[in-house]
């Protein structure tokens, strides 16, 4: 057999991986969908910081969305299951085997309409996940129905405006004691991907709410979830790097113009300030949020960050193997034990 | 007048709940129990915490009858409120003991009826000196009286307090007075009675236990190696969940403090059942606990765990419905809401216990047949077997090592060459492999979905796939009759006449079906233990004539089932239904059989 020929190599990362092998099916999704852009900043994201595939959980619920797990990766374990409930079943994947990396895409209406109740309660279990909402403002599959996160007064393509108030999912997450808050939008994945990127690296529910424009149902003048008013309207915190152990760090740096946060599993991230904020601080963070609801702008990047709090599988105080691999040996109490027991229930 | 009867007495205890009497009741069970009678309790009470009638009924049977009994012989009238029904629902001949601090209402008189005093109220007040005590205590002063009245000998009753109470001397000094109190009363005053009497039985509960159901399945679920249970609390399932909690830690708790298991009161069922799906997705042994309102709720997941193939185990404990309906009563009416639970069709595994043994032994084993199958489970039970307490013969080790099905380990995959398709039926048996994400091969992964899916697990929507996976889906379920417990059948009565019984009412059956041979009218049982039902049931219904099929629901929802399976025995099934909510009795059944003439 003769050598095979030499090709130009795809540059390899961490895991001896090319980028393709994070790859995933071929989008079904409307040309020019927001969500296929954050699909290709996930795949940037989890190829830059090395994710081992076969240790990513891919997780979704119903709608368009949903179906965006199985656009990367490929080789990892997926389920798309049934509406609004991702997070609880995150919440039992967690449980059975809290070392895999759990990748939980959601939509606006998944996570805020019917699936609120158990998205609160995950944030407040700050169990560890990348949860990324892909907020287009609009239910795309059903054609064109307003969710909980539409804007006050923005107008459906055919029909009238929605009467009620935005949820704002990361006011809301910040108020129940979530530990990791970000917000950004589809088209810029030179912030977005460096968001995913320490999201994949947080200890607990690191939740993105991501603007992602529905090009069909939601981009028309008067929507404010058209790729023309996000654009706009969006509002940087600050230009962000998100740098993995393996690259090289200066280590002199001005605290002034930038702020490091060390991610809990590897990597650091590096926020260069546009706005004055540190995002350790809650009640800026609230202060910020709330300017911003005022001036009906979408403050981006990454708005709070706690790598402090116990995690769900701490509090549960659950083993290092994970309860998923253990054996009748670790599992079955002997005869002895029900012998006693036995004895226990007699007089 | 008849010489008293033995070890056979009913009595009947009517309190307000929240008032001390289900200690006082515990300690009169525990009591007969220790004189070696067999015996039931059957604990009728409100949904209520304080305040609301209950009713608690104690059957002492040397003949080892443990289901309600039919009538009641003594009433203990300590509830104002239901006095007068409560008088009217004793038997002619019958005994009615109230406390005569106050005089007896002449309204409350039967001629019928014998009544007995004694002064709880007032002997509380002279002799606890804590006020606030007085109220409990006095429940516990009825104790002693019947204790002198039926024959309970007094260091019985103290040993079943320092039992109950053992590190609390005060609080056994305190409730033994009370029952001296009653006790000395009654014989003080010489009154009698000639019902009956209850006569030790030496060596007569050597080997039994006392439990309730609830605790069996928690043991049973722990046994099997439950790691991951969600739930939400829900009566009367509550205390399933609340045992495991308490029994887990003992047996899972690693030298570091790290758990073995994981116990997480959900937000809601809809989390419950996610929870569940995402762990029984990922290799653990999961399950959740619920009663008809929850089940309703998981109705969305139980599909997805259906479709998807998903090992998860469910605990239904069945309360009185539609709706909230009768939370603390007991009924068999979620058969179909198991049996075809969610939209689409479907159809589930259902192990059926009728004691605290087979409770034990089907939930360890409802964890095996889960992941054999691949597929939801459901332990079926009912607040009667539950919540009620109940005498048996000790749980029996698991005789069979974990079954994990057909899940393949990394060195599995590699040996079939690294290649595997997660819904393909490889072996014409309806069930096809699986992997568990975290394994270490690049081939393990693949994408889970509730949409439509082919043999590789991906999305289509091609009709003769679709309808493929259907028919494999159902084939995996006609694989699993030759599985699932076996019914116990006791046949010879020959005269073409059968019986069907499954659950809680299994035990009245028994009883109604001796009545019966007594009256020169033998019948054949069967006692159900599974859906889906296989050979031997339609064996059953070949062999009879005439199949009486007793179920605690309106509609008949078992004899659907067994209708829809066997349609040339249609006929051939009567259904005895009863379903007021309270625990089925023996003369109920008999009366339906005869009825149905």
């Amino acid at each position: 057999m003769s050598e095979p020929a030499v090709q130009m190599q795809a540059p390899a990362n961490g895991l001896h991986l090319i980028k393709k092998d994070y790859e995933g099916a071929q989008s079904t999704l409307c040309k020019g969908c927001g969500h296929d852009a954050i699909t290709a900043s996930i795949v940037t994201a989890a190829y830059e910081a090395s994710v081992d595939p076969k240790r990513v959980l891919k997780l979704s619920g119903i709608g368009c969305s949903a179906k965006t797990t199985n656009y990367f990766m490929n080789q990892s374990f997926g389920f798309n299951g049934i509406h609004g409930r991702m997070a609880a079943m995150a919440t039992g994947t967690g449980l059975a085997n809290h070392t895999l990396i759990p990748i939980g895409v959601s939509g606006d209406g998944d996570t805020a309409s019917i699936g609120l109740g158990n998205f609160a309660h995950m944030v407040r279990r700050n169990l560890r996940i990348t949860y990324i909402i892909e907020n287009n403002g609009v239910y795309g599959l059903t054609k064109g129905q307003f969710s909980a996160m539409a804007d006050r007064g923005s107008r459906l393509r055919k029909g009238g405006a929605n009467p009620w108030e935005a949820m704002d999912i990361i006011s809301l997450s910040l108020l129940m004691g979530a530990t990791f808050l970000a917000r950004s939008f589809s088209g810029d994945r030179k912030q977005l991907t460096p968001l995913i990127e320490a999201a994949f690296n947080h200890k607990g529910t690191a939740v993105l709410d991501v603007l992602s424009p529905c090009v069909t149902f939601n981009d028309h003048e008067g929507s404010t979830k058209s790729l023309k008013h996000i654009r706009a309207n969006r509002d940087a915190l600050h230009d962000i790097d998100f740098i993995p152990d393996f690259d090289q760090v200066d280590v002199d740096y001005d605290e002034g113009k930038e702020i490091r946060v060390r991610m809990h599993e590897a990597g650091m991230i590096t926020l260069h300030k546009i706005k004055d904020h540190d995002p350790r601080d809650r009640g800026r963070a609230i202060q910020l949020l709330e300017e911003a609801r005022g001036n009906n702008t979408f403050l981006t990047g990454l708005i709070y960050i706690d790598e402090n709090m116990p995690d769900f599988a701490e509090v549960e105080q659950l083993p290092e193997i994970p309860l998923a691999f253990l054996g009748e040996e670790e599992l079955r109490p002997s005869r002895q034990d029900l012998d006693q027991i036995n004895a226990s229930l007699m007089l | 007048m008849s010489d008293p009867a033995i070890n056979d007495i009913n009595i009947c205890i009517a309190t307000e709940n929240g008032s001390g009497s289900a200690s006082a009741n515990n300690i009169l069970f525990k009591s007969i129990f220790k004189m070696g009678i067999p015996c039931s309790a059957k604990n009728l009470f409100p949904s209520n915490i304080q305040g609301l009638p209950t009713w608690y009924q104690v059957r002492a049977s040397g003949r080892g009858y443990l289901g309600r009994k039919d009538v009641i012989d003594v009433m203990v009238i300590f509830n104002e409120t239901t006095a007068h029904e409560d008088v009217d629902k004793v038997r002619p001949g019958g005994l009615v003991i109230y406390d005569d601090s106050k005089p007896l209402p002449r309204e409350l008189i039967r001629d019928s009826l014998k009544y007995l005093g004694v002064p709880a109220w007032n002997l509380v007040k002279d002799n606890v000196k804590v006020t606030q005590l007085r109220a409990k205590q006095r429940n516990i002063v009825y104790v002693g009286a019947i204790a002198q009245l039926f024959g309970i000998p007094l260091d019985i009753l103290k040993d079943v307090l320092a039992d109950t109470f053992g590190d609390k001397p005060a609080v056994i000094d305190s409730n033994y007075l009370c029952i001296q109190l009653g006790y000395d009363h009654m014989e003080s005053s010489g009154a009698t009675q000639e019902l009956g009497r209850l006569v030790a039985v030496p060596e007569g509960n050597k080997d039994t236990i006392m439990t309730e159901g609830n605790t069996a399945a928690a043991l049973g679920a722990i046994f099997g190696g439950v790691t991951v249970v969600a739930w939400y609390p829900i009566t009367p399932s509550s205390s399933l969940v609340e045992e495991i909690i308490a029994r887990i830690g003992k047996f899972r708790t690693d030298n570091n403090d790290k758990h073995r298991f994981a116990i997480v009161q959900a937000e809601d069922e809809l989390a419950s059942v996610s929870m569940v799906i995402g762990a029984g997705f990922c290799g653990a042994r999961a399950m959740t606990s619920t009663s008809g309102p929850g089940l309703s709720l998981m109705q969305e997941g139980i599909g997805l765990a259906y479709f998807t193939e998903v090992p998860s185990v469910f605990f239904i404990v069945q309360r009185g419905g539609p709706s909230t309906g009768l939370p603390t009563r007991t009924q068999q009416a979620d058969i179909t809401l198991m049996h075809q639970g969610s939209h689409g069709d479907t159809r589930h595994l259902v192990l059926i216990p009728h004691d605290n043994p087979s409770v034990f032994e089907l939930s360890w084993k409802a964890f095996d047949y889960a992941e054999r199958f691949q597929c939801p489970v459901f332990v079926m039970m009912d607040l009667d077997l539950g919540m009620n307490m109940g005498i048996s013969a000790p749980l029996a080790y698991p005789d069979q090592p974990f079954d994990r099905g057909k899940v393949l380990s990394r060195e599995q995959l590699e040996a079939q060459g690294g290649t595997f398709k997660r819904y393909l039926d490889i072996d014409g048996d309806g069930i096809p492999q699986r992997t568990i994400p975290g394994t270490d091969h690049p081939a393990a992964a693949y994408f889970a979905r509730g949409s439509g899916h082919d043999v590789d697990a991906s999305y289509t929507e091609d009709n003769q796939v679709y309808k493929a996976l259907l028919d494999r889906l159902r084939k995996k379920y006609e694989t699993a009759r030759d599985f699932v417990p076996r019914p116990l059948i006791a046949n010879g009565a020959g005269n073409g006449d059968g019986v069907i019984s499954f659950g809680s009412s299994y035990t009245p059956t028994c009883e109604a079906l001796d009545r019966l041979r007594e009256e020169a009218r033998p019948l054949d049982h069967l006692l159900l233990r599974a859906l889906p039902v296989n050979g031997e049931v339609q064996q059953f219904l070949a062999d009879h004539e005439r199949i009486f099929l007793v179920e605690q629901n309106r509609d008949g929802q078992m004899a659907q089932i067994l209708r829809d399976d066997f349609p040339r025995y249609a006929a051939r099934i009567h259904p005895v239904l009863i379903y007021d909510g309270l625990p089925v009795t023996a003369g109920e059944i008999v009366n339906l059989i005869k009825g149905g003439n």
